[in-house]
């Protein structure tokens, strides 16, 4: 089953009165277990299409499937339910909340989204955590983390639903160079350990390179690369 | 929702300084209101117990017509025997009637033997006229040693024509009246006390007893000019008038006219549109309140909401449904009515706890050395209380509203 699938894929925005194509009709298809990567140049659309695929904006055009649902159909309420399931997110800032701790902030998911019961809320939390290494530091709150260790606690919370999918819009852009590798490194364990796809976007080229599929946008077109390609 | 409380409070504490002030706004409000009621509602029950349990009792019924003319005392609209005997048996098979009182009332002129002026009276039997307005006693400021409150022969002189006439318990006065045929009589009686004035209807009648009463007015029969019915439960009022308008009410004299009227003590006293103007000025502080609460819990919803659009962007975006982040938001609202109306209500009561083991000494006409309890009760601290929770929660969803339907692209935008 293909995870992700885009036909003819357009998104259309209105800068005032002009509309602007971000999107130009794109097609591209996204394998379970894959790590792929969204790259190209700021205002590329590389955001809009995260965005697209994580079923927080809708197509203009074209065809999206995401685990065979058509994503352009789903309302607010089917989206937030289907992001809830089947999603997870990972995003350049952490987002983590501020008044939870690493334990809760993973938990936050399973808890207010999923409704999951407390003692598969706990072992599935500590077993995340344990697998980002952050384990020791559940009961600290997020300002008591380093940038590194916040992006782990946001993959943990990502992952912890189970999710086939996990989006990272920039994960790396606030780290430096060493941490943004540990934490890249981190997500492709994730996927050798659970098999989620990660999909990301960087427009750090030493980033995109660890990436095993790379979409370029430019212009609102993509062209794909394998990683044998890049080598 | 014990998850969600948990969050709500977290994110209250973020702010604290804010959250502090705001719940000591509604503190404020809370302690002000139920202050007012305690404090307005002592003062209510107090007059009203003033005025019923010492002179109006709680309801009196008259023959029709009788009220319109009542300042004139008017003999010839006494009630006959067979009336009265009427009343009486109705009252006394009525549960809920602990005692009433048959008086005639009448003009008379009262001398000194060196000085007359005009005196008005209210001719009762003694016993059943304790019985109905139980602080008649307590108001008499000056009597003969070891005399009953009044007997036969004797008198209770107001205060004011004691005073003005410059007589005391033990005097020998004399009054006279005319009666209803227009024939004048007069007759000596010995000061038996002097009755303290007090405001309302009645206030600053003197006292005889009722036998002394229709010999005076060469009354041949037992008529009398009102009853006045005391109630065990006070707040049986509405239903006892009701049923006695529905009986006596509907009797008709021999001209095929009603033969009662009925009157609850509210409207047979001017004090009644105070008590109902200090309602409307506690409905007044009500709503004082619920803006107070209004406007601080939106404020500081709205203010959480715009600090918080990441947040909320990101809540959404990880699938949270928008009724549980409406809850979130809520919560909030809630949690801040809560402490706001438990530390107000707590301090309240502190407060009316203090006031009454300390009471407020006041002078209200010419009563002096009223005490004011301030009581408060548990329906009214529950209303509150219920109150500001609502509005709480009120003011908090429209902030909330917005925040569940937020656009997540948008709020994961906000710098």
């Amino acid at each position: 089953m293909t995870l992700v699938r885009a036909e003819g894929l357009r998104k259309t925005y209105m800068a005032g009165d002009v509309p602007v194509e971000a999107i130009k009709g794109v097609d591209f298809q996204i394998e379970p277990a894959s790590f792929v990567a969204f790259v190209g140049p700021s205002g590329s659309g590389k955001s809009t299409l995260l965005n697209m695929i994580g079923c927080l904006d809708r197509p203009s055009g074209g065809r999206l499937q995401v685990l065979e649902t058509d994503v352009a159909t789903l309302g607010r309420q089917a989206a937030a339910a289907f992001r809830g399931r089947h999603i997870g997110f990972v995003f350049q800032d952490f987002n983590l909340v501020p008044v939870l701790s690493v334990f809760e902030n993973v938990e936050y998911p399973l808890l207010m989204v999923q409704s999951r019961p407390p003692a598969e809320r706990k072992a599935r939390v500590e077993a995340l955590l344990e697998a980002v290494g952050m384990a020791d530091q559940a009961r600290k709150r997020p300002d008591q983390l380093s940038g590194g260790q916040k992006q782990r606690v946001a993959i943990a919370r990502a992952l912890v639903t189970n999710a086939p999918l996990v989006l990272a819009d920039e994960p790396t852009a606030n780290l430096d160079h060493a941490t943004a590798h540990r934490i890249i490194n981190l997500m492709k364990s994730m996927r050798d350990e659970f098999g989620t796809t990660f999909v990301f976007s960087t427009h750090d080229p030493k980033i995109m390179a660890e990436a095993e599929l790379t979409f370029t946008l430019e212009d609102g077109h993509l062209h794909t690369s394998r990683k044998a390609e890049v080598a | 929702m014990r998850q969600v409380l948990k969050i709500a409070s977290r994110n209250l504490m973020r702010y604290r300084r804010r959250t502090f002030l705001t719940a000591g706004l509604i503190a404020l409000g809370t302690l002000a209101v139920l202050l007012f009621i305690g404090l307005s509602g002592a003062f209510k029950a107090m007059m009203v117990g003033q005025i019923t349990d010492s002179m109006l009792g709680h309801l009196q019924i008259h023959r029709k017509g009788y009220v319109a003319s009542m300042d004139n005392l008017p003999l010839n609209l006494m009630m006959k025997p067979a009336a009265a005997a009427q009343v009486e048996q109705t009252l006394g098979a009525m549960p809920a009637v602990e005692a009433s009182s048959p008086r005639i009332k009448f003009g008379a002129m009262f001398s000194n033997f060196d000085e007359t002026t005009a005196v008005r009276l209210n001719a009762v039997e003694p016993a059943r006229e304790v019985a109905t307005a139980p602080q008649l006693p307590g108001r008499v400021i000056e009597r003969l040693e070891g005399k009953p409150l009044l007997e036969k022969g004797t008198l209770l002189v107001p205060e004011l024509v004691a005073r003005g006439m410059k007589v005391k318990p033990g005097d020998t006065v004399v009054i006279v009246a005319t009666n209803q045929d227009g024939a004048v009589n007069g007759q000596t009686f010995v000061v038996q006390g002097i009755v303290e004035g007090i405001s309302g209807p009645g206030g600053r009648d003197g006292y005889m007893h009722i036998e002394d009463a229709r010999a005076l007015l060469r009354l041949a029969d037992a008529s009398v000019s009102e009853y006045a019915v005391r109630l065990k439960d006070p707040a049986s009022l509405p239903k006892v008038v009701s049923h006695l308008e529905g009986t006596l009410g509907q009797s008709l004299n021999q001209q095929g006219k009603p033969a009662f009227e009925i009157h609850d003590w509210k409207k047979l006293s001017p004090f009644a549109s105070i008590a109902g103007m200090i309602d409307l000025m506690a409905l007044f502080i009500q709503v004082m309140l619920v803006a107070i609460v209004l406007i601080s819990v939106m404020n500081v919803m709205v203010m959480a909401v715009y600090e918080r659009l990441r947040e909320i962007g990101t809540l959404s975006a990880i699938g949270t449904p928008p009724r549980r982040i409406l809850g979130l938001f809520v919560a909030e609202g809630l949690m801040l009515g809560l402490v706001g109306s438990a530390v107000g209500t707590t301090v309240s009561l502190l407060v009316i706890a203090l006031l009454r083991a300390f009471p407020i000494g006041f002078a209200f006409g010419r009563q002096e050395n009223l005490l004011l309890k301030p009581e408060v009760a548990a329906g009214d601290v529950a209303f509150i209380s219920l109150l500001v929770l609502a509005v709480g929660v009120l003011a908090a969803l429209q902030p909330a509203w917005k925040a569940s339907r937020m656009d997540p692209i948008a709020a994961l935008r906000a710098v």
